[in-house]
């Protein structure tokens, strides 16, 4: 059995906050799917509101403070990561979007993803196709079919979550199980650095070539 | 090992009055900065090179010719010289005409320039800043090194029978600095030509820094110019102090809250424990310059920043008092006591004569268009 490491991306607000809570489900359900194909998993969860300072601070600066670099290493490292918004103004909110803005390029490249979004009202419900899908495509991440929004009512049910959420969290948590399972582990955070700018600098003779 | 300045010249309001400089003002003190270092002990001052407001030295060897005649001892440099948008052949001839103004006390600093907007206005593409570096700079030793050119390239009209006057002095080029943040190739470039390689070190993480230099050092030695610990480095440093720490803090607090490029973000705090910036006692910048060494070597060259962010110029020739009287007396003996003697200081011009063999006139005489022959060659029959 070996171990996977989960990071586990939060952008909710207040405390305790619906997008923790969803956020919360969906890792528990994971790690339920991964044991049960034989996986044990390691769970970091970065709640982006610990970091919305250091966030600013990057734009205005060019560079990952100590606490926000541990967090990107964090989830860059991780080998499935589960990324929950709450939606502000039709979309994910500008704070979940900052921290994929400050990440290198290829850093997410391949890695699977669970989106989740939360919102006052079931209106919002296709904001994880329309908003947070060409997001991660863009960073040629892998997002599982299922995307699991949840409104307020959906906590309303028998213990409090609604019976139709409670199975989209069970599809999609075994949706990003079988993709991690499928994949060699990273290694966390120590094991997957982005790409190296130092590799392969070409030898000034070859920069020099036909000058 | 060099101590220095190094100025952006940047025309930035004092946060604690609004009040402006104007151009005039910013590049008067500019040069009393200058004089100053050299009143109060320091061997460097390098003027920044930039195209657009808010900063003013657009014209370097301008002012570092004026510096030449007003100085005796100060060795005058760039950080940096913009090598993808001014003319190869332009900066050949500049630095050589400072070169012997100034009686060899020159060198300069190539760097690309991160400035967008600035490479059309010059012909320029920024995307092509690394291949302009390369084949620019390729072009600049050759004009200095070659008494007649022929050269052809991707990025400026060819040359034939080109010479470059005047000829440097003594016929030794000016040394070259290659300055980059984050550009393996440019510390390949350095390490390619056994030039210096100086990292700004300031407004980033350490990290930066250190990986750079690391870089530079291990192909250093690749390419055959001496053990890696013998390559030449210098480094930026940003610093403000007073005798008390607390004032030193309390003084600076307006200027970095309100800075370029880092303004408005971390706090002060933060920013000199996440970047080299410090602010406090001249003990504790000894103390925290002394430790450059931990992660860069034994490093042949300390520039400070002292006069950013539009702090008055009463304030920045004190902080070079302090700089003079308490801060580099130790550090050229901390430094000079660690480091090994077989790493060499920075080259100086008389340095580099020496290493040529002998001092020689360079001087290339015209060529009589009929004849071909140049006047000497007809006195002497």
């Amino acid at each position: 059995m070996s171990t996977r490491t989960l990071a586990v991306l939060s952008a909710g607000l207040s405390t305790p906050s619906s997008t923790r809570l969803l956020a919360d489900r969906l890792t528990t359900a994971t790690v339920a799917a991964l044991r049960a194909r034989g996986e044990d998993a390691t769970v970091e969860v970065v709640e982006l509101r610990a970091h919305a300072r250091d966030l600013a601070d990057h734009l205005l600066t060019g560079f990952a403070n100590t606490a926000l670099q541990a967090a990107v290493d964090t989830v860059v490292g991780a080998d499935g990561l589960i990324a929950v918004t709450p939606v502000f103004s039709a979309s994910y909110s500008g704070l979940f979007k900052t921290f994929f803005d400050v990440l290198d390029k290829d850093a997410l490249t391949g890695t699977p993803v669970l989106l989740g979004a939360t919102a006052g009202t079931a209106r919002h419900s296709l904001v994880i196709e329309h908003a947070m899908r060409p997001l991660f495509a863009h960073l040629r991440a892998v997002a599982v079919p299922t995307g699991v929004f949840a409104a307020s009512e959906d906590w309303a049910g028998a213990g409090g979550v609604d019976q139709q959420l409670a199975g989209r969290i069970e599809r999609a948590a075994g949706e990003l199980a079988d993709l991690v399972t499928g994949r060699p582990a990273r290694g966390g955070r120590a094991g997957r650095r982005p790409a190296d700018p130092f590799a392969d600098v070409p030898s000034f003779e070859d920069l020099l070539k036909g000058r | 090992m060099q101590f220095g300045v190094f100025t952006v010249g940047d025309v930035t309001p004092d946060p604690t009055n609004g009040r402006t400089p104007t151009e005039a003002e910013r590049i008067q003190a500019m040069v009393a900065i200058a004089l100053k270092a050299e009143e109060v002990g320091l061997d460097v001052f390098a003027t920044g090179e930039h195209h657009n407001p808010p900063f003013v030295p657009s014209s370097p060897t301008t002012m570092l010719g004026y510096l030449a005649a007003r100085t005796q001892r100060l060795l005058l440099s760039t950080s940096t010289t913009l090598i993808t948008t001014n003319d190869p052949v332009k900066i050949a001839e500049d630095y050589a005409m400072l070169q012997h103004l100034a009686g060899g006390r020159v060198d300069l600093m190539m760097g690309r320039g991160n400035t967008g907007p600035v490479y059309p206005w010059f012909g320029q593409d920024i995307r092509n800043g690394i291949p302009l570096a390369v084949e620019n700079y390729a072009l600049l030793r050759r004009l200095w090194t070659e008494d007649v050119v022929d050269w052809s390239g991707q990025y400026r009209t060819p040359l034939q029978g080109f010479t470059s006057t005047p000829r440097p002095l003594d016929g030794v080029a000016p040394f070259v600095w290659h300055g980059s943040i984050r550009s393996p190739q440019i510390a390949e470039q350095a390490a390619y030509y056994g030039d210096g390689f100086f990292h700004n070190h300031i407004f980033w993480p350490k990290e930066h820094t250190e990986r750079m230099v690391e870089f530079y050092r291990r192909r250093y030695e690749h390419h055959g110019h001496g053990t890696a610990d013998q390559a030449i480095v210098g480094l930026g440093g940003q610093v403000f102090m007073r005798a008390n720490s607390q004032d030193a803090v309390r003084e600076f607090r307006p200027y970095f809250d309100n800075a370029p490029v880092y303004g408005h973000g971390p706090s002060l705090e933060e920013f000199t424990r996440e970047t080299p910036l410090t602010v406090g006692s001249p003990q504790q910048v000894v103390e925290r310059t002394l430790g450059f060494r931990d992660y860069v070597g034994d490093y042949q060259r300390q520039l400070f920043l002292v006069d950013h962010a539009g702090l008055p110029l009463k304030t920045v020739l004190e902080q070079l008092d302090i700089l003079g009287e308490e801060v580099v007396p130790v550090l050229r003996r901390e430094f000079a006591a660690l480091k090994p003697a077989h790493v060499p200081e920075a080259p100086t011009h008389a340095d580099r004569v020496v290493a040529r063999g002998a001092a020689a006139d360079a001087t290339v005489h015209a060529t009589d268009d009929v004849t071909g022959r140049t006047a000497e060659e007809v006195s002497a029959r």
